[in-house]
């Protein structure tokens, strides 16, 4: 028995359905328990308010729009190195899960900018990069659907994400040496001096398990649907050849 | 490969091959940019640097289709390909081709155009240098690009779509040379990044834009 098995979509299909409503379940309960917790059941920060509050959508956000590109590189290669279509149709169905999560990430930023720093945005070096990597998240989908034959439309985008991770990362020192930052520094490190006080920390942590579950609800969703959608495809040709 | 380059380079220098075309284009933009911000001497060579080098991009980046497209439709990448010369090279000395076509003019009008946008003195020979440098770049990371939309009909928005993000670091350093240049400061820095970008890109991406030409012919 090895993880491959995974990898036959219909074993895939099996799995993720028997998985599926517990997924829902939890993802329910940790956003609900972290969002309420956060918002409603810990104090406003001495000097930023009630402002603070958003860290709990904008940090986890931020986290996954990363985290998805990564899910979409390592899904590219075991797409290109043992071709299993699953794996494919997972990296193309976390894309727009990604770019909504870069989205998210900008535009509480950007609500969170305007009163703290008194700007919807500045050109700082992380903000620059998120709004590259949604770019980077445009032009991935854009060629996803711009291509007709899927293997052939695989096989591209998986090209298209690993030189894309390269230049991503390369885009994100370079805008560092381009301006000097507004946005502080991290607040999750391990280094326990620069985080937030715990008093945030445990409802964040709870919120990023939150995000990180609905993030894989949301792909094992989407990836049955295209799975469903290439079975519906094989039947309609197989109907025309009839 | 040497034959494949100079028949490339005859194709584009030849009447239809886009040559010049690129070219006008850098002119009109340098043109048009003193209309849309106002011709205050000062501001102009605060912000010509970043103009040239947008401009140099934008040029580069219009006429990448050309690099496989029309071989690609008249059927002579699919002789390329089975050809004995490995496709890599294939890519790599049309990449070449096009830089000689389109990248290596930008570079010696764009003093020319510097003129025009009042570009400190001592920002010239940056200015040069850092073009010269970085437009290798520019041609590698499009022919890249090329490959990968080579079998689309309407490739063209999407190519820059895929492209300009990945030209974001060449231009920061580019244009970040020549600013420094500009100002006086010690430019090392950005042009040894500048450099080694180029390079990378020089022996990286023809392995990525032949893997994305060979499942295109597939």
């Amino acid at each position: 028995m090895s993880i491959w098995e995974y990898a036959n979509p219909k074993r895939f299909m099996q799995v993720s359905g028997a998985l599926l409503p517990w997924l829902v379940g939890l993802t329910l309960l940790t956003l609900i328990v972290g969002l309420v917790w956060g918002f409603f059941f810990t104090g406003d920060d001495y000097r930023q308010g009630s402002t603070v509050k958003i860290i709990y959508l904008h940090v986890p956000a931020a986290l996954m729009a990363i985290n998805a590109w990564m899910m979409m590189l390592a899904a590219s290669l075991i797409w290109l190195v043992r071709r299993h279509h699953v794996s494919a149709l997972a990296a193309r169905a976390a894309a727009p899960i990604g770019l909504t999560m870069t989205l998210i990430a900008l535009a509480t930023g950007a609500i969170w900018g305007q009163p703290m720093w008194g700007t919807w945005w500045a050109w700082d070096p992380r903000l620059t990069s998120f709004l590259i990597l949604f770019l980077f998240y445009l032009g991935y989908i854009a060629l996803w659907e711009a291509i007709e034959t899927p293997d052939t439309a695989a096989d591209l985008t998986s090209v298209l994400c690993i030189v894309g991770s390269v230049f991503a990362v390369l885009s994100r020192y370079a805008v560092n040496f381009w301006n000097q930052g507004l946005h502080q520094g991290a607040s999750l490190s391990l280094d326990k001096e620069e985080n937030v006080s715990d008093v945030f920390f445990f409802p964040l942590l709870v919120c990023i398990a939150g995000f990180v579950l609905l993030f894989v609800t949301l792909v094992f969703l989407r990836t049955r649907t295209e799975i469903r959608q290439r079975r519906l495809d094989a039947l309609e040709a197989r109907e025309r050849l009839a | 490969m040497i034959r494949l380059f100079l028949r490339d380079l005859a194709l584009g220098v030849r009447a239809g091959g886009g040559f010049g075309l690129g070219l006008a284009f850098f002119l009109i933009l340098v043109v048009l940019v003193p209309f849309g911000v106002g011709p205050e001497p000062q501001f102009l060579s605060r912000i010509a640097p970043g103009i040239l080098w947008v401009g140099a991009l934008l040029a580069c980046l219009l006429s990448l289709d050309r690099i496989f497209q029309l071989d690609f439709e008249d059927g002579s990448l699919d002789l390329l390909a089975v050809a004995p010369v490995p496709l890599e090279g294939v890519t790599a000395a049309k990449a070449l081709a096009h830089w000689v076509t389109t990248g290596l003019p930008l570079v010696l009008i764009a003093p020319l155009l510097g003129v025009l946008l009042n570009l400190p003195g001592p920002a010239y020979s940056y200015m040069i240098l850092s073009l010269a440098i970085g437009t290798p770049a520019l041609s590698f990371i499009g022919a890249f690009g090329a490959a990968l939309t080579v079998g689309l009909k309407r490739g063209g928005l999407l190519l820059s779509l895929l492209v300009l993000p990945l030209y974001v670091p060449t231009l920061i350093f580019g244009a970040e040379t020549v600013r420094r240049g500009a100002e006086g400061l010690p430019v090392g820095t950005p042009l040894a990044m500048l450099a080694g970008i180029s390079l990378a890109v020089v022996a990286l991406l023809p392995f990525a834009a032949a893997a994305a030409l060979r499942i295109n012919l597939r």
